[in-house]
Formats: structure tokens, sequence, C-alpha cells
């Protein structure tokens, strides 16, 4: 049988969207440092900012070096265009705001990133832009939360704090038959454990700060456009679909296809908002990305051998990660995450809150930090820190019980990673 | 743009300006299973340096309504009742790989409606891959694939695109996704059953054509073939680059279409 002979994933993290410089032939990805671009007349300036030839103007819409990353993510996760921004959290407010206006309606899921939940809760309902939040879990809910103003459906691969496994092909379908595409938050995954796109997902989005990374010294996001969704088979998007004033009057669906979303997210939202990435933030993000499915194999090799620790300390009562069979997403995550659920899990600490802070600070090795997805192995106590003011109960309608560890499995030596967690959890017993 | 051809709503996209019918109308014919949005980076450019572009969505494919037509020379007689509807007066066509096919029937058997000719990605015959065919025959995703993996060179396969963010791989193989069940196959099958023959003999107005020396599915010997044909013509290179030109080389491009059509 023939196949396409494409470069394969691997490659791809090393080499696409990078040819060697033409000028100095330097091999490295160069930093270009600059906020602008010389013009070589004023014929082609005027045909840059008006979109009938490509190039870069200036560096909130558009850099060399950015572009490098934006085209080997783009490449990764199999989308047809990507775009950069400062952190994730502004690729997530770029998506929205380039298909959405007031007025429009989003169905989340309720278990997603706080960050991304304030900002749909509290910040997007001042724009006119309002949420309903699901169960990730229930397909009808779902459903049943659309409505004719519902823009997009929204999720994360992996949940948040639960490790909810998303059944990506069913919610694309609930997002399809209604006409509206599925945008996926792919933070915890990478392009390296789950390809969102191939499942049916049409935006995908990542903080790139963590996994991509992978090294905890740069923020940045990105916005993947899948381009297979249709954007002119409804009036819905008119964003995409209908003439812009900004580009007397262009159509971008008209003009760009599939690659619409990826065209007006930077000819509007990095223009307009201007949440660019910087090139030495992008230059950083590249090393990390280089090395990703070497990190990734690792990460979740990690993560099962101190999985195996944890179920057997008697001062844990429980261990959540998609990977144990108790698990309620066990037999879909070994369907949709074959290389592995991730390296981010919970666990409780026998002895409630304050076991837990003992927890925490007798860790060593282990960083205390409100991060995840860094090479370093990272661990926090939500109830004594980021929900330190919430009652048990609050805590437990969050999803949160007193007693839970969050631990980001990092790539040191496991038999090292096991002997801190197992000092750490008998401190944690001498109450 | 859309306009009605026998009821039916054909789309064109025409670089986001309305058109300017005092400028030389260019028709831009794409290739099997794809739609106008593979002449993205020429249009606008064209419709700002002096021309009238419009870049046509075939029957079925792209925002064009209508049933498939399922031979080179239906779609070729289809592009001159266009031409003839559009009323802007001999056209200058440009054909990219099926459109290549198109555009030379219509230059050869409506010699009013074709002021000049330029074919990227052109042959005098397109043998189809058997393996290519049955995949499309299945709608399985393997044709796109193997069309994509085909259609662009070595350099286009890692990197390269001038625009900012756009990975030219999954945007190819997105674009042909989006084709309905049975399009690429439709098409495939046209191109596979033709034969141009002597065609190129006939035509008489002024013909450029561009060639990519890494084009796997229209190889510049084949292309060769083709070009020995023609009574006079303006052959072009390109180094490096594959099927896909226009996406690969957009600025290459430009810039020969914009000499040779002028
Ligand atoms: C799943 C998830 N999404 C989005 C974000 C926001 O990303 P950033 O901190 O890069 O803005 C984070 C982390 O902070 C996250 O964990």
């Amino acid at each position: 049988m023939v196949e396409p002979d494409y470069l394969k994933f691997d490659t791809l993290s090393l080499h696409a969207g990078q040819e060697p410089d033409p000028t100095t032939g330097s091999r490295g990805v160069p930093i270009y440092q600059t906020t602008s671009y010389s013009f070589v007349d004023t014929e082609q300036a005027a045909g840059l900012f008006n979109l009938e030839q490509p190039g870069h103007i200036y560096s909130r819409i558009s850099n060399p070096t950015v572009a490098v990353l934006e085209e080997r993510l783009a490449a990764l996760e199999g989308g047809v265009g990507a775009v950069c921004t400062a952190s994730g959290m502004a690729a997530f407010h770029l998506a929205c705001a380039t298909i959405m206006s007031a007025g429009n309606h989003v169905v989340a899921s309720r278990n997603i990133y706080g960050g991304s939940h304030n900002m749909l809760n509290l910040t997007m309902p001042r724009f006119g832009i309002t949420t309903t939040f699901v169960d990730p879990r229930d397909h009808d809910a779902w459903r049943s939360a659309i409505t004719p103003e519902t823009r997009v459906l929204f999720a994360e691969t992996l949940g948040n704090p639960g490790i909810e496994v998303l059944d990506v092909p069913a919610v694309a379908e609930i997002a399809h038959e209604h006409g509206l595409p599925l945008m996926l938050d792919a933070t915890f995954t990478t392009p390296y454990l789950m390809k969102p796109i191939e499942l049916g997902a049409d935006i995908v989005m990542h903080s790139v700060t963590k996994f991509l990374g992978g090294h905890g010294i740069a923020l940045g996001g990105v916005v993947v456009d899948g381009g297979r969704f249709d954007w002119a088979a409804s009036d819905k998007f008119p964003t995409l679909s209908e003439p812009y004033d900004g580009y007397h009057g262009i159509s971008f669906v008209e003009e760009y296809g599939h690659q619409a979303l990826s065209m007006r997210a930077r000819a509007e939202g990095l223009r307009d908002f201007g949440a660019a990435m910087s090139p030495a933030n992008a230059f950083h993000l590249l090393q990390g990305v280089e090395t990703l499915p070497l990190r990734m194999k690792r990460h979740v090799e990690n993560t099962t051998t101190v999985i195996e620790f944890l179920e057997a300390n008697d001062a844990v009562p429980w261990v959540s990660h998609p990977s144990v069979s108790s698990h309620p997403d066990h037999e879909l995550s070994k369907e949709l995450l074959p290389k592995g659920a991730g390296a981010i899990l919970s666990f409780g600490v026998t002895g409630g809150r304050e076991a837990g802070r003992r927890f925490i600070e007798n860790v060593q090795l282990a960083s205390h930090v409100a991060n995840v997805g860094d090479a370093k192995t990272l661990v926090i106590h939500p109830a004594s820190t980021t929900h330190q003011q919430l009652s048990a109960e609050d805590l437990t309608a969050a999803g949160v019980s007193e007693d839970l560890i969050r631990l980001s499995v990092g790539l040191e030596d496991p038999e090292d990673i096991i002997a801190d967690l197992a000092r750490a959890l008998r401190a944690s017993q001498k109450g | 743009m859309e306009v009605k051809l026998q009821e039916v709503t054909v789309n064109l996209a025409t670089g986001g300006v309305k058109v300017d019918k005092s400028q030389p109308p260019v028709l831009l014919v794409h290739g099997a299973g794809m739609d106008r949005t593979v002449w993205s980076q020429q249009t606008r450019y064209l419709a700002h340096h002096g021309f009238a572009p419009m870049a046509v969505d075939l029957p079925g494919h792209g925002r064009s309504e209508g049933e498939l037509l399922s031979t080179i020379s239906e779609m070729a007689d289809w592009v001159a009742d266009l031409i003839h509807e559009l009323d802007t007066g001999p056209v200058r066509l440009v054909g990219h790989s099926m459109g290549s096919l198109i555009s030379l029937e219509v230059a050869a058997r409506h010699t009013d409606a074709v002021e000049r000719l330029i074919l990227m990605g052109a042959a005098a015959a397109m043998p189809v891959h058997p393996e290519l065919l049955g995949a499309a025959q299945r709608n399985e995703i393997l044709a796109p694939q193997l069309m994509t993996a085909w259609a662009h060179g070595a350099r286009a396969h890692v990197a390269g695109n001038p625009t900012p963010g756009l990975w030219m791989r999954s945007g190819c193989q997105a674009l042909l996704e989006r084709a309905a069940d049975g399009v690429i196959h439709n098409d495939l099958a046209a191109c596979n059953s033709y034969d141009a023959g002597d065609i190129a003999g006939r035509i008489t107005c002024p013909v450029t054509v561009i060639v990519g020396s890494e084009d796997k599915m229209t190889p510049p010997k084949a292309t060769a073939q083709l070009v020995a044909g023609f009574q006079e013509v303006d052959l072009r290179h390109l180094e490096g680059v594959g099927h896909m030109m226009m996406i690969e080389a957009p600025d290459r491009i430009r810039e020969m279409m914009l000499s040779a059509l002028r």
C-alpha cells in the first residue's frame, strides 16, 4: 500500500517552520529582536498593509522568530495555521474575540483551568458574551445548553482538577450537529499525546508556557486553526464570512477559505488587542518544542512509576489519574490517549487539610509553585493555598477535597521523586 | 462574487474588491478537489495591479452549487459558458493542474473566449496512481494525504510559507478534506481519462507555462511533452518548487503572472 511520505512527528518537532537563515546560514533559529521591518519600496509597503502579499510589517502582528514557532505548532497539531500570543490566556481570549461578538454564548466544560473559568464566568459577560458551564462527561448537558446564540463549545482535553478525559469525537459531533466549532485547550496533553484536530476539534489552544516549553522560563500561548470547519455554512460567524471594513471589505472566508480563522486572528486580533508573543520567548519555547517527544515520553513513564508508589502507600487513600483503573475515564483514556494520559495527577493524604499542609512543607525536591508542566516536579495543596479561603463544602463543590495534592510529575530520576514524596508523606502523618 | 449560470450559483473570489470591468479580466481555474482559495496569494495582488481577477469555484466545489462535471471537455464547455455569462470579453485564462487541462480545452475550442493562457502544473496527460484513485473512490482520508504528500516539493514539507503562521501541508490536506464525498474521485477520474492529444498545436493565443522542478504530479518531463506541441510558448522554470507552486512560491508566481499577463 502506498503511504503519504510525510515527515514524522519527531522530525517536525525539530525542523518544521525553519530553514537555515538565508543570509548567515545560522542553523539555530535566530532571535529577530526587532519591532519593525524595512520596506523595499512604497508599493511593497502598501501591498503588505493591504494583505496583497505576505511579509512582516511590525512585530505586534508577526515576527520571523515567532513565525517559526507558529508554523511548527501548526505542523505538530495538523492545523492549517497558528497564531502565537503572549500567554495561554491571551490565546484563549484571541480565539474567543475572533469568532464572537456581544450577544453570543459559549457552552464550556465546568472542569477547566481557573483562569479560563474566570474569563468566561466573570470577564466576558462585561462584553456581552455569556457562558453556560456543563459537566464535560454529560453529553445531554452539552446538547441542552446550546442556544441560538451559542457560537462555540469549549473544554480541556484533560480537565481540572479531576483529570477528566474529554470524549473529543463525541463532543465534536454534538458541536457539528449544531453547526458549531469545538475549541479545546490541549495544554495538558500536547500534540504528542493527542491530536485533537484529527479527532474532530476545530480550534486548539495551548498554554505553551507548560509542557510545550517544558522549562518553565517563558510564557506563551497559541491558537491553532484546524481548517476543517465551514464558517460560511451559516450566518453565525460574520467576522469570518462577511466583508470587513478593516481591510476594505475583504471577506476572510471568501479569500482564504479554510485559513480564514488564522488570517483574521492575526490581521484583526493581534493588530488590535496586541497580545503578541515576544521573539525572545518564541526562541526559548522553540528550544523546548525540539525535545517535546522525548520529554513527554519520560513524563508519562515517570508518572506511571510515581502512581505505582502512591497506590502502595498507606498514607494515600486515593490517587486520581486516567491510567488508574478506578478513574471514570480509564477506558476512554486508553482509546484516546494510547501514549499516556499526561503527567498531572492528584491524590489524597490521610489527615485532611492539616496533613496536606505538612506534606507540602516537607517536600524538598518537588517545587511548591502555582504551575504545571515544568521539567521539574511541582506540587501544590489547593486547600491551603489557591483555595484556602473556601470552606470544606465550597471545596467539594469545586471538585477539590481538603486532602487533595496536585502533582505535576517532572523529569528527575523517578527514584529521587519517590524518595522525596515518601519523606513528605511520612512527615504528613506526624501531626 | 456570485453569478448565476443556468440558474445555478457560481462563486468567484475577486481579491476582496469589486470587479473593475475596465481592467483586463483574469479567470483562474483550480485543480482536482480544490477550490478558488488556491489562488489567494495572487488574486488580491492582481486586483491592485491593474487586473480584474476572478478565481472560480467549479460546480460542486468550494462555494459553487451545481452537479459535478465528469469530463475535462464538459468542464471546458462550462468555463466557456461562464466566460460568456461574465460578459467581460475574452479573458486571460490561468489554470492549475486539472484547471490547466480545462484551460487548454477552452483555449483550443473557444478561441474567441481566451486572450492569453497561463498554465501551471500542466501536462498533456495526467495518469493518476491507481491506489490514489481507489482511496478517492472510497472517500478515504488517504486520498487527501497522498495528494498533499506528492503535491509539495521537499522544502514545502518542512517550512517556507511566507505568510506568517500558515502551514502548507495541513493547509492542502484540509482543503481536500473539505471537498464533499465523491468530488476528488470525480476530478481525478476526469484527469486520468483525458488525453490532450495534439491540442496544443491548435492554440493560437500567447501561452505561458510555469513548471516546478520538484513537481511529482505533473513532472517537468511530462510538462515538456505538452510544451513541445505549442507553436510558440513562454516557458518559465521554478527551482525547488513542487506542484502547488502558487502556494509554495507565491512571490515568484505573482511576479511571473504579472509579467505574463501584461
Ligand atoms: C490548562 C491551562 N490553560 C490555560 C492556562 C493559562 O496559560 P498562561 O498561564 O500561559 O496564560 C493554564 C495555566 O496557567 C493552564 O493550566
